[in-house]
């Protein structure tokens, strides 16, 4: 069964993003939305009315296909106005709204060229254009910027978000690209096996993961296993092989109960020498001492693996502020990493 | 500047290869007709075009034949007969291969090769075998004529003109389309099955989703999508059609007089044999022209779209 018990709700006006990892469901989700699947039970309700039953092509929904589906013999007007026509409209009124859409991809002028004759980006607006002619009431996108490269994509994604905030549609893309989620969705809908694991904002999704999966699949963490120590209502402590966790806030669970501990990597500092100022530190809370095993130089940051004795890696993030640093780490220097007590999130499940 | 020294590179052999063929098999074995069909007899040989004679270089085009051909109605009206009954063959062939060809490229993978394999089969007999087959069955107690006779059909072929008498479907009109249609229709399944099969499916889930229903997008997108197929197909059907002799020999009648038989008359019967290569040279000329005008118009097409 690809999906199994999703419900979800979404808003008037919003870019809503189910991310996951292929087989996850997303894409059958997206076509039970166009009408292509058949879900076996529920509904899907579209401003009040029941959508279940209805054929794709009655429904006031549009789809931007991965790799686009253009029609090849048609040109690429022709291609705009093919659902205009279908609609019955007069032919003045077709021009006028496929003219409008042209101007809006700005591609005004191969309004008489065929699609093999576009570059990719280009035939990615010519898709765009042709799902928004109808206005929809829904745009499903499905791996929107899939087929295009690296750099081009990244353009895209900020003038795919202008464009459609611009006609104002209400729209539910599908990707597996986690940065193409954060950077163009309000919300995202994280899904794994066939349900849906987490909803919510970019940051929230980010900052507070809700199960371990999520925490893992959205960026990088390092999770740690630990049980709680000692619980109290404005802080608990967390007891791991390698450390212990001051939390800054208080949780639902019992003393004894065995979680988890996700940290980003940029939330951790590397230190030569263990640090003692702030009380959780003095404590020993919050710190934990490893061998630097690896360093993997991106440009902008620098992550390093840190071997703690237990043998688990942290990987810790430093952002390169300066341009040489004075006394670098390197590999098998020994160093303490340390954080705060707001930068883990506790997770239970 | 470096001399370049014209070498027979990989490709232009590769390239070169169908157009030695198509020079050595076609172009060459053609001048020959044409030239036989302008060509003077004496009594079993054929006088030089060009003659050398007390000091004069005389050619001698013989074009009596072509004239005969354009002034016998005789030769007309085959011509148009041969036209019109590859003409009805292609079309019928189409009307009946493409919902073939279409549910046969939409069928499951697994059994799409069966259905191809069946197509193929008949091939494994002879097509001599089979067209003769027809005749049993067509022909007086034949299945297919006792099974014409009663659903009422042979009424309605009686009505249209393409059987001469009731219960009489051998040797008319009916018979001659039934072979034709019967033998050609793979010719024309199996370029459309190719072109069909390769459809992007996705196109109509785009059609579909753009509010087109079923039928709609099936003209709007799978049928000129598989434009190349249909000629190609046609084409297949058409050209082999024009000059069929076995079939209306075997099952036309005299009614369906078409031009392969009155080659093989000129041929045979009269031993004329310049009279014999007019009538083909004509015949090459009538399918050409209109393929030479298709094709000029196709990249006509082309080059506006560009």
């Amino acid at each position: 069964m690809a999906v199994n018990h999703v419900s979800v709700d979404i808003e008037r006006g919003e870019i809503f993003a189910l991310l996951g990892a292929s087989g996850c469901g997303k894409t059958t989700l997206l076509r039970m939305l166009a009408g292509f699947e058949t879900p076996t039970s529920g509904r899907i309700v579209l401003n009040g009315q029941d959508l279940s039953r209805m054929a794709p092509y009655q429904r006031p929904i549009n789809m931007m296909f991965q790799s686009y589906a253009l029609f090849p013999h048609l040109t690429v007007w022709d291609n705009i106005a093919f659902g205009l026509r279908r609609d019955g409209l007069p032919k003045d009124k077709v021009a006028e709204k496929v003219e409008a859409m042209l101007k809006l991809v700005q591609l005004g002028k191969y309004g008489m060229r065929k699609p093999h004759q576009l570059s990719g980006g280009q035939q990615q607006r010519v898709a765009l254009a042709r799902s928004l002619a109808k206005q929809p009431q829904l745009l499903l996108l499905d791996e929107p910027l899939g087929a295009l490269d690296k750099k081009l994509r990244e353009e895209t994604q900020i003038e795919l978000v202008n464009i459609i905030e611009q006609v104002g549609v209400t729209c539910v893309m599908v990707t597996h690209d986690q940065e193409e989620a954060m950077t163009m969705a309000t919300r995202i809908a994280v899904m794994s096996e066939g349900r849906i694991m987490q909803v919510g904002a970019p940051s929230e999704i980010y900052e507070t993961p809700a199960t371990r999966y999520v925490a893992d699949f959205i960026g990088n963490v390092n999770l740690m296993d630990g049980s709680l120590t000692a619980d109290h209502p404005d802080h608990v402590i967390i007891s791991c092989i390698d450390c212990t966790h001051y939390v800054g806030h208080g949780i639902t669970g019992v003393e004894g109960m065995s979680v988890s501990v996700a940290m980003r990597p940029e939330k951790l500092r590397l230190t030569r020498e263990r640090r003692q100022d702030s009380p959780e530190w003095a404590a020993g809370h919050n710190q934990a001492r490893g061998t630097v095993k690896g360093m993997s130089y991106f440009g902008s940051f620098t992550v390093y693996h840190l071997q703690l004795p237990s043998g688990q890696i942290l990987r810790v993030s430093e952002s390169n502020t300066e341009r040489h640093r004075e006394y670098p780490l390197t590999w098998n220097d020994v160093a303490w990493a340390s954080w705060s007590p707001s930068a883990q999130v506790v997770l239970t499940a | 500047m470096k001399l370049r020294l014209p070498t027979l590179s990989g490709r232009s052999a590769v390239v070169g290869v169908p157009y030695f063929w198509l020079l050595l098999f076609f172009l060459l074995p053609f001048f020959i007709v044409l030239r036989i069909s302008v060509a003077e007899m004496e009594i079993v040989t054929f006088k030089d075009l060009l003659t050398y004679v007390e000091g004069s270089l005389q050619l001698k085009l013989k074009l009596s034949n072509y004239l005969f051909i354009a002034e016998d109605p005789l030769y007309f009206k085959t011509y148009l007969n041969s036209l019109f009954y590859a003409a009805v063959t292609t079309l019928l062939c189409l009307s009946i291969g493409y919902p073939f060809a279409y549910f046969m490229a939409r069928a499951k993978p697994t059994t799409q090769p069966i259905l191809l394999m069946m197509v193929m089969l008949p091939f494994w007999t002879s097509f001599l075998l089979r067209v003769y087959a027809w005749k049993g069955l067509l022909s007086d107690g034949g299945w297919v004529s006792n099974l014409l006779i009663g659903i009422g059909a042979d009424h309605l072929l009686l009505f249209s003109g393409l059987i001469a008498a009731e219960g009489k479907f051998m040797n008319t009109p009916f018979s001659l389309i039934i072979g034709m249609v019967y033998t050609y229709l793979p010719f024309m399944i199996l370029p459309l099955y190719a072109n069909l099969a390769k459809m992007d499916l996705r196109l109509l889930e785009a059609a579909a989703d753009l509010g087109c229903a079923p039928w709609l997008a099936f003209w709007k997108i799978t049928v000129p999508l598989s434009k190349a197929g249909i000629i190609a197909g046609s084409m297949l059907v058409f050209i082999p059609c024009i000059g069929e002799f076995v079939i209306p020999e075997l099952l036309g009648g005299p009614q369906t007089l078409m031009i392969g038989r009155v080659l093989w008359d000129e041929f045979f019967s009269n031993n004329d044999w310049p009279m014999a290569s007019s009538v083909a040279v004509v015949m090459v000329l009538l399918i050409l022209v209109p393929l030479a005008v298709f094709n000029k118009y196709q990249s006509q097409a082309n080059e506006v779209r560009k």
